[in-house]
């Protein structure tokens, strides 16, 4: 029996030969054997690689608040090519949350989540959802420092739901405190539950790509109706149709391939994400960071004032997800091409502007104070020269009462306040003072902090900082009051 | 044959089936739900805390704010270095303490003190605090989180075990603790 007649038996018995050869052979519109249309098929092949590799790091890691972090050490080090399984899954991750945000665009502008394609839009939605859940989850199990912090975020978070943030913490926490039974219940969410949705609702998504079939490629001025859109679609499919398989499926296949390689080449270059530090609490010298798709949301919790963090944090991210599940209720009809939907597109840019600004300021956190520039960042020299005594006992005071941690001088120093390379410029003698003694505008009050000499010499000093040749900061009423103008 | 209305055998046999079947799914759900639900319980919730030294009283020297570690009274065996929880503990003079949880009361960040400037600052995003406690700057709504204190003996309890978060205090219910 030969290999033909072996695969004759099973099939025999089976009875897959069939259907399955209808399956790949089934006719799509000819415009889509697109370079467009490659996203989708290539967040699939990134999840087998997740599956894979997360296997691979699962035969070795250890869900121990305990252990976990020298396990990724031994991974690293100690396993022949730990270090590269890891930085796969990281690359991998990070590269499945960007190319699903990408087929999501390119879904939405084709107008493809239009009639009768709305549930797989919805499932869609669903799995970006839990494709964050995986890389929240895994970001977790990368058990430092981030981590630990990261889960002290969550659980404050969490804390501010009205009623029932008190056992939602517990819950969530599995305990008291971010411990053991954190880092266990976040392995079970990130190796059995969210997996467990994720490949159910790609089941669901894939059913339906195959029975609604692909969309069309979007003609301006063809609008979807729901008398006879489906119609349409299967003469155009018919008539002018191909088979997925061969001629649909090549570009989805080299396109998944330079994805793979791509992740690959940043995992063999760059290599794997940390561990970071030792995730342990009583080291308190860190400034954790979320991952790279989460720094936006960082950003957001740093520029929202305060007594609107709370609605935001809780309502937001429903309304969002609301949002994107009602917009094929809203716009499930007409216009699909984006050259005839100034609003999508206009809606697109907006998000990705706004998106990509606070991810590059989630990158910088200039609102962070950089908590040794008093003692690791010396004032530069030229603000030290020509002054007199009392003008370099003050520079000393703005040195040792970490005022350079929130302010930058030449650019080095934290960003959290107003830079002061100029500040005489701005405030007077009188206003520096109330400034430093009352601080206010996010600036604590120094007033008992600081002896009156102190206070002196700090006042004299900032009295110097101005750019060459530029005009102190005046009080307009003292001049008019002597009778002259300034 | 049975006539329309009337119950076949095999209808009946299908509906005691389902009824075992709903009676086993409730026999299963009951310990599954209170499984699940185990860290919330008030049961478990109560045992959460309990006075704790920090060690003797001259550690902390008047005047003085100093970092103390404790181990967290509830923990697991795979807790490892996470058992261990700091906190800032001001001598304020005499017999009169005050004991700040770590974390920042904005998001939780463990806030850092500085003797110089007499403030605690935290690294995330940017809180501040006198050396009191109270809220000097930043996105924090309230001050640090404080420990409720007690010196037995020469050593220095507080009441500790659970994740200080800020949602709890404005509830009150179990919270009042939490000053």
């Amino acid at each position: 029996m030969g290999l033909r007649g072996l695969v004759r038996w099973f099939d025999e018995r089976l009875q897959l030969g069939k259907p399955m050869k209808a399956v790949l052979e089934h006719p799509v519109p000819r415009q889509t054997a697109s370079w467009f249309y490659v996203f989708g098929s290539a967040a699939l092949t990134l999840f087998v690689l997740q599956l894979v590799t997360g296997i691979l790091l699962a035969l070795i890691y250890v869900p121990s608040a305990g252990e976990a972090w020298n396990v990724l050490h031994v991974l690293n080090r100690d396993v022949s090519a730990g270090w590269f399984i890891r930085a796969l899954h990281g690359w991998g991750s990070n590269f499945m949350v960007a190319i699903v945000l990408i087929h999501m665009v390119q879904v939405f502008l084709f107008g493809a989540y239009k009639y009768p394609r709305e549930l797989t839009w919805v499932v869609g939605v669903l799995l970006l959802l839990v494709t964050l859940g995986m890389a929240f989850t895994g970001q977790v199990l990368r058990f430092d420092q981030d981590a630990y912090w990261g889960l002290g975020i969550g659980a404050s978070i969490a804390s501010r739901v009205p009623a029932v943030g008190h056992a939602v913490v517990d819950l969530m926490l599995g305990g008291p405190i971010i411990a053991g039974a954190t880092l266990s219940r976040f392995f079970a969410l990130h190796v059995f539950v969210v997996p467990g949705l994720l490949i159910a609702f790609v089941a669901v998504h894939l059913v339906l790509v195959l029975k609604l079939g692909i969309n069309e490629w979007p003609m301006p001025g063809r609008l979807v109706r729901r008398a006879t859109y489906v119609q349409e679609y299967q003469q155009l499919a018919h008539e002018d149709g191909v088979p997925f398989v061969p001629n649909a499926v090549g570009k989805d296949i080299v396109f998944s391939g330079i994805v793979l390689l791509a992740v690959a080449a940043c995992a063999f270059f760059i290599g794997p994400f940390g561990p970071g530090g030792q995730p342990d609490p009583t080291i308190i010298q860190v400034a954790p960071r979320p991952d790279f798709f989460f720094l936006w949301l960082y950003a957001t919790l740093s520029y929202l004032p305060p007594s609107y963090e709370t609605p935001v944090l809780l309502i937001g991210p429903a309304l969002v997800v609301l949002g994107l599940i009602a917009v094929p209720f809203i716009a499930g009809e007409g216009e699909k091409s984006w050259k005839r939907r100034p609003l999508a597109v206009m809606a697109v840019i907006l998000v990705a502007v706004g998106w990509a600004s606070l991810t590059h300021l989630g990158l910088h956190t200039p609102w962070s104070p950089e908590m040794d520039a008093w003692s690791g960042q010396p004032i530069p020299d030229k603000y030290l020269e020509h002054r007199t005594a009392l003008e370099r006992q003050g520079a000393l005071v703005f040195q040792l009462k970490q005022c350079r941690n929130c302010h930058a001088l030449e650019d080095s120093g934290g960003k959290r306040g107003p830079p002061l390379d100029a500040v005489a410029v701005r405030l007077t003698r009188d206003q520096l003072i109330r400034q430093v003694i009352q601080g206010g505008g996010n600036m604590p009050a120094y007033g008992k902090n600081l002896s009156p000499p102190e206070t002196t010499a700090l006042v004299a000093y900032l009295e110097t900082l101005r750019p060459k040749g530029e005009v102190p900061a005046q009080n307009a009423s003292n001049a008019a009051a002597r009778g002259s103008s300034p | 044959m049975t006539s329309p209305g009337e119950t076949s055998r095999r209808g009946l046999l299908v509906r005691i089936g389902a009824l075992f079947n709903l009676v086993a799914g409730v026999v299963l759900a009951v310990p599954i739900a209170r499984y699940l639900l185990s860290p919330a319980s008030r049961k478990r919730t109560r045992a959460y805390e309990s006075w704790i030294s920090l060690g003797a009283v001259d550690q902390f020297p008047a005047g003085e704010t100093r970092l103390a570690i404790y181990r967290n009274p509830f923990h697991t065996p795979s807790d490892g270095d996470t058992a261990k929880v700091p906190c800032w503990v001001r001598h304020v003079d005499g017999n009169a303490f005050q004991v700040f949880a770590i974390n920042c009361a904005h998001l939780g960040c463990p806030v850092r003190w500085f003797p110089q400037s007499n403030l605690f600052m935290c690294p995330c995003h940017g809180g501040a605090y006198y050396a009191d406690g109270s809220r000097a700057s930043g996105p924090p709504e309230r001050g640090l989180f404080e420990y409720a204190w007690k010196v037995e003996s020469g050593q220095l309890h507080i009441r500790a075990g659970e994740l200080p978060t800020p949602g709890l205090t404005t509830l009150g219910v179990r919270r009042s603790r939490w000053a």
